[in-house]
């Protein structure tokens, strides 16, 4: 890899640099929040979060951590910039995007700092594309003020029991309603569609569900034009943990392991509806 | 009916997980439950709304059908692949030694400019071969072609029984379990017979039998219904569908875990007359209701 030292040649310093063996550790886990055209990208010393929000209800995030790059240094407390997410992937995924090739597409990223493109090397036998992505001005990123403490029901299960159900989500619906509840029904998933109601229910002793944590039924809807981009991390994903806190917040976690066996996290929060009616069962 | 496909979408994943499925009527509701009881013990319920239908009584008899032939679906179905996706109606010509499948081209279309497609299966291919009138029945392409995606998966092979142009033509598919007839309208005569002079020699048919099945089917029309006696100029573009698709297709379904699963699918009946001959008994009630649910069969 001559040119990632050739890189370092120029003196101009970099407020941040990090680089990857394989690009598609970081192209895949951003491609699970790629539902908007822009993102906001955060760098700290702990790695980088990537975010990306909608119709300020709903806002994703993709974490990076620092142990997941091979080099990864930071001279500020920490780095902001807004950047174009689509331009990002398709430069990340120059080298074509699907895993066949046996030679993985090697990354250096640099960023000098505000005002300054996003630079990206990119390698792949020896083949070198040098891409600079105009940054923007950052914007104020939403805080959905979602403690822990306020959680109220929490349900863990494997990626696999909610893949095929969100894939199927009846479209016609414009809510998702989820009922979480110590008691039965315990989680179910309800959509309200032209050709009339689904309901699914996991029984909370069921194989995929592998911690429940309900304190008190609880029944809310979401937009589900707003959540339906989230399948995508879905599929990417081994475990999801889904949390509501006591406004009826929703926080959808992805546990997501890499090519190299990592793990990185994508989470999603979104505001539930606000008047919740009386639903036909 | 897109509800319930809707429901059975994904069958591979289904035949993985699904390991009971409960199909009830909530009458209280007004609402067809589906449960599905999957592996995990995740359950889908499924309601869907459902509405009310006429159910169609085609008035046919395979027995009296002077033509049958038996063929499987495999054969067919190798047969229109080569018609284009937009063709509405396929003729049929069965001659002792082969069938004709060929593009019904309309009326006001200029033969030398349209597309013509035609193909010959010869008499080995089919499994059963009996001919006893040689008129060639032009039916719809489109519902044929879904029975042949139906009788395929299952692996059976097909009857046709038809008699001549104007009389329904009756699909069949048969086995231990299941037994489905398909019964297509076919167009009448007056069509054909204009068709035949744009076709001149490719028709070798008998005239005037032709005329005279004509007028027996025009006779039972008179006598079922007063509404055949105004046959309105006959157009081969068939602007008014008469009869509600969706309403048939459903009738369908809900009878679709009987050994017997009866599916009318309506053709496109050129004319009043032959319309009330082979939808006699309910002609009178698929008046304007029936012209309300058309919209939703254009994709049913």
């Amino acid at each position: 890899m001559a040119f990632l030292s050739q890189s370092q040649s120029d003196d101009d310093p970099y407020t941040f640099t990090c680089s990857l063996d394989n690009v598609r550790n970081l192209s895949n886990i951003l491609k699970a929040i790629h539902f908007k055209d822009h993102a906001a990208c955060f760098a700290t010393t702990n790695g980088l979060k990537v975010t990306v929000e909608n119709a300020k209800c709903l806002q994703a995030n993709a974490f990076i951590q620092a142990g997941i790059f091979q080099e990864f240094n930071i001279q500020e407390e920490s780095v902001i910039f807004r950047i174009n997410l689509t331009v990002l992937l398709d430069c990340l995924t120059i080298f074509g995007a699907s895993a066949v090739p046996a030679t993985p597409t090697a990354l250096k990223m640099c960023y000098r700092g505000y005002g300054h493109p996003l630079t990206l090397f990119l390698e792949e036998g020896g083949v070198v594309t040098v891409c600079k992505i105009h940054t923007q001005e950052p914007e104020e990123t939403l805080d959905f003020d979602f403690c822990s403490t306020n959680v109220v029901n929490k349900i863990i299960l494997q990626s696999e029991g909610l893949k095929e159900a969100f894939s199927e989500l009846d479209m016609t619906s414009e809510f998702l309603q989820i009922t979480m509840s110590p008691a039965k029904p315990y989680f179910r998933l309800s959509t309200f569609g032209n050709a009339g109601s689904a309901h699914l229910d996991y029984p909370k002793d069921s194989d995929l569900i592998e911690a429940f944590h309900c304190t008190e039924t609880q029944t809310n809807r979401y937009k589900i034009s707003l959540l339906k981009p989230s399948t995508k991390a879905l599929a990417l994903s081994c475990k999801v943990s889904i949390r509501t806190d006591n406004r009826g917040f929703l926080s959808l976690q992805y546990m997501v392991r890499n090519e190299d066996g990592q793990i990185c996290f994508v989470e999603y929060y979104c505001c539930p509806d606000e008047e919740v009616q009386d639903a036909e069962s | 009916m897109k509800s319930v496909i809707s429901v059975f979408r994904s069958l591979p994943s289904l035949e993985k997980t699904v390991e009971k499925c409960l199909i009830s009527l909530n009458t209280n509701s007004s609402r067809l439950v589906i449960q599905l009881f999957c592996k995990y013990g995740v359950t889908k319920t499924h309601n869907l709304s459902y509405q009310d239908c006429e159910s169609l009584q085609a008035l046919y008899n395979t027995d009296t059908c002077p033509n049958v032939l038996r063929a499987p679906a495999r054969l067919l179905s190798d047969a229109v692949v080569h018609f284009p996706l937009t063709l509405s109606e396929v003729t049929l010509m069965a001659s002792p030694g082969k069938v004709i499948l060929k593009n019904y081209v309309e009326d006001e279309v200029d033969p030398n400019k349209a597309m013509l497609t035609e193909l010959s299966l010869s008499r080995e291919e089919f499994l059963e071969y009996q001919l006893q009138k040689l008129d060639p029945i032009t039916f719809c392409l489109r519902e044929f072609r879904g029975l042949l995606g139906f009788a395929e998966s299952s692996g059976l092979p097909i009857s046709i029984h038809f008699d001549c142009a104007g009389c329904p033509a009756v699909f069949s598919v048969d086995d231990t379990v299941l037994e489905a007839h398909f019964v297509l309208a076919t167009l009448s005569d007056t069509d054909l017979a204009s068709q035949s002079q744009n076709y001149g020699a490719a028709l070798p048919n008998n005239n005037d039998d032709d005329f005279l099945g004509d007028d027996l089917d025009y006779m039972i029309a008179m006598e079922t219904t007063l509404a055949g006696a105004s046959s309105p100029p006959h157009s081969p573009v068939f602007n008014n569908r008469p009869l509600p698709g969706p309403t048939l297709e459903e009738q369908a379904v809900s009878s679709g875990d009987e050994d017997e699963e009866e599916r009318e699918v309506p053709g496109t009946p050129p004319n009043k007359k032959f319309r009330s001959l082979f939808f006699g008994s309910i002609l009178q009630s698929s008046g304007q209701a029936a012209q309300e649910v058309l919209a939703e069969d254009s994709d049913g």
